[in-house]
């Protein structure tokens, strides 16, 4: 049997559902809160229910167009390189500095989508990094923590 | 109202708020008229620049790029056929013929003055209407507010979503979930935290916006190898030709924009509708309306059949601020981003915002029309050097759209947490776009997810547990017999579809 990606996607939301619907059974509320109309697992409660029934009625009712995504046609490859990319920069942001990070990120991106242009790759990065990092800091006075540049003295 | 509408433009008018409109009309034309990157996208990427201004240019920047990002939207459609927001779709039907036949100019001219009529008929609807209804909603009660909440989700998710009504219907509950994480908001109970400090402030409203709309659609771009500059060349040899408009094509237009107008501002104060229904209704109402001559037209190059969408969509954006302003519920997903970061502010749009913070309510009505001013006498000459922002090549776009995101979380709390879990909800939305699971719903339902508990909480206190409060006053009751008609039709249609 072929289960529909659509359909798959709501048999993930209905195992969430579930599972928030668990959950939810099992925040911690206050004793004399226990029977209370409304306490912090009411709400939840209702939800769980609610995606519960929505997924379900999804996955039973019949599909009226199925979408076809041709899976050939996806740039994979890029978008795996660009989401490790990004999650190193996200790694290294606090320890290397705003300014070194975004600026390396940036030209290791133009890279990855095949851009050869060194030139604008520099001057897409670096230049402007710090001037962003100027108008951020600088003019509009937007605190911009960079422990690299605090520590060179650069910004203060 | 006439101190009101002063205070407003005194501070509408002060140099920086003017520039703050400039700004962002500009930046919300660029980012606008890439296609694939719409309004939600424009003001998301904005959020953290208003973090160094005063609620009031912050809201006034914002304003400026939603009108800028339509508007940037209807160059795309009318240059390239490639609409860069659902609402100009309707723009391309007869925008793009009118390019092909050398009128590209023209056209612009025509979707610049219809939008500018648009805009302005509306944002004196709006003037007359907030007050009103602020005054009336003052009368509403926690239920009430609850129903309404509901309508809300449910109108956006049949309104929105090409009859994929259960996939948003999943969207809001999904976006329901996640406002549901951190601290309760009246017992401080942590839920869903997994006993991860990170989580005890619950999920910022920011990295739900940058994931969900700029970095996933930035992917999507990728992932499906659309290339949004890939008719930049053609702009290049398009011969935009003359940007005036003769007395026979303004006539035309002077008989479009009135019914348009009052048609847009009616559709984008109803929840959920917006720029979109807008502008495909106003498309509509104006091929039934002309004469058989003229209707042979549409679709081929004709000035009403231009006009028509444009004017309505661009009112139905001033239409859509009645519900934000007034209730402090929003209408669509822009108007929930622009909420978000009212919130952020410390500001709670409402009835009584009016009373409690008038600079910000007159300022933001004021500052629609001097929006509007601005994107026709700066824009308009500028769009064939502004076109040219298409031939920035997707290499370097997309970069700078994580970038912007990655800033925009970084600067709000400067841990690697935050930037992790937008990595991953980008993710997620972006294969749930592909299968057309529409996330203005999602954002919507976060918004709204605090203000929903709170007001179930407070009707469940008052009625002792007991779900009378349902259909006991009145207003609740129409408003749940409009969600159970919405819900109904839904339903109707799909089987009508089937048989």
């Amino acid at each position: 049997m072929r289960i529909s990606p659509t359909k798959f996607i709501s048999l993930l939301f209905l195992v969430l559902s579930v599972l928030y619907l668990y959950s939810a059974y099992n925040i911690q509320v206050f004793a004399f809160d226990e029977n209370a109309p409304f306490n912090a697992r009411t709400f939840p409660i209702y939800l769980g229910y609610a995606g519960i029934f929505l997924s379900s009625l999804k996955i039973i009712l019949p599909e009226k167009t199925t979408i076809i995504v041709d899976h050939k046609v996806l740039d994979y490859k890029s978008i795996i390189y660009l989401i490790i990319v990004s999650v190193i920069y996200g790694a290294v942001i606090l320890k290397i500095g705003y300014f070194l990070s975004t600026s390396l990120f940036l030209i290791s991106s133009y890279y990855l989508l095949g851009e050869r242009r060194w030139i604008w790759m520099f001057t897409l990065s670096f230049p402007f990094v710090a001037i962003f990092m100027y108008l951020l800091h600088g003019v509009l006075n937007i605190y911009l923590r960079d422990p690299l540049l605090q520590y060179l003295g650069i910004i203060g | 109202m006439i101190e009101g509408i002063l205070i407003g433009l005194s501070t509408a008018l002060s140099f920086t708020n003017i520039l703050m409109v400039m700004v962002g009309c500009f930046a919300g034309t660029i980012i606008g008229m890439l296609p694939g990157l719409g309004p939600m996208t424009a003001i998301a990427l904005m959020i953290p620049i208003t973090y160094g201004f005063d609620p009031s240019t912050g809201l006034i920047l914002m304003a400026g790029v939603y009108y800028g990002a339509v508007f940037g939207g209807s160059t795309s459609s009318i240059l390239l056929n490639a609409p860069g927001v659902p609402g100009t779709v309707a723009t391309a039907f007869d925008g793009y013929p009118m390019a092909q036949q050398g009128k590209a100019g023209k056209a612009l001219a025509i979707a610049a003055y219809s939008s500018f009529a648009g805009g302005t008929i509306s944002a004196i609807f709006l003037l007359i209407a907030a007050p009103s209804l602020s005054k009336v909603s003052l009368s509403f009660q926690s239920p009430d507010y609850f129903a309404l909440m509901i309508l809300g989700l449910t109108a956006i998710s049949a309104f929105s979503s090409k009859g994929q009504f259960l996939k948003a219907m999943m969207m809001v509950i999904l976006g329901l979930m996640l406002a549901t994480v951190g601290q309760d908001s009246l017992s401080d109970i942590t839920r869903f935290t997994f006993n991860n400090m990170n989580l005890t402030d619950g999920i910022s409203f920011v990295l739900i916006v940058m994931a969900t709309f700029a970095m996933s659609e930035a992917l999507t771009i990728i992932f499906r190898g659309k290339d949004p500059n890939r008719a930049a060349k053609q702009i290049s040899l398009t011969e935009l030709g003359s940007i005036k408009v003769n007395k026979e094509e303004t006539i035309k237009m002077a008989k479009t924009i009135p019914r348009s107008s009052i048609l847009g501002f009616l559709i984008g104060v109803l929840p959920g509708a917006g720029a979109t229904i807008a502008s495909f209704l106003a498309y509509g109402m104006e091929r039934n309306y002309v004469n058989d001559e003229e209707k042979q037209k549409f679709g081929k190059g004709s000035v009403h059949g231009l006009s028509a969408p444009e004017t309505a969509n661009n009112a139905a954006c001033s239409g859509s601020f009645v519900p934000l302003l007034t209730l402090g519920i929003p209408g669509s997903g822009t108007t929930a981003v622009m909420l978000g970061a009212l919130l952020g502010f410390g500001i709670q749009p409402g009835p009584r915002l009016y009373q409690t913070n008038p600079e910000i309510f007159w300022s933001v009505i004021m500052s629609m029309y001097i929006g509007m001013v601005i994107l026709l006498i700066l824009n308009l000459p500028l769009i064939p050097y502004i076109a040219r922002i298409l031939a920035v090549p997707r290499n370097f776009l997309i970069p700078l759209i994580l970038f912007f995101s990655v800033t925009g979380i970084y600067l709000m709390s400067f841990n690697n947490f935050d930037i992790f879990l937008m990595i991953g909800i980008a993710v997620v939305a972006t294969f749930l776009r592909l299968y057309d699971f529409p996330m203005p719903p999602l954002i919507l339902a976060f918004v709204l997810g605090g203000l929903m508990e709170e007001t179930l909480r407070r009707s469940l206190l008052i009625s002792d547990g007991s779900p009378n409060f349902l259909w006991e006053r009145p207003i609740t009751l129409i408003i749940l017999l409009l969600t159970i008609t919405i819900v109904g039709w839904q339903i109707f249609s799909t089987f009508r579809k089937k048989s």
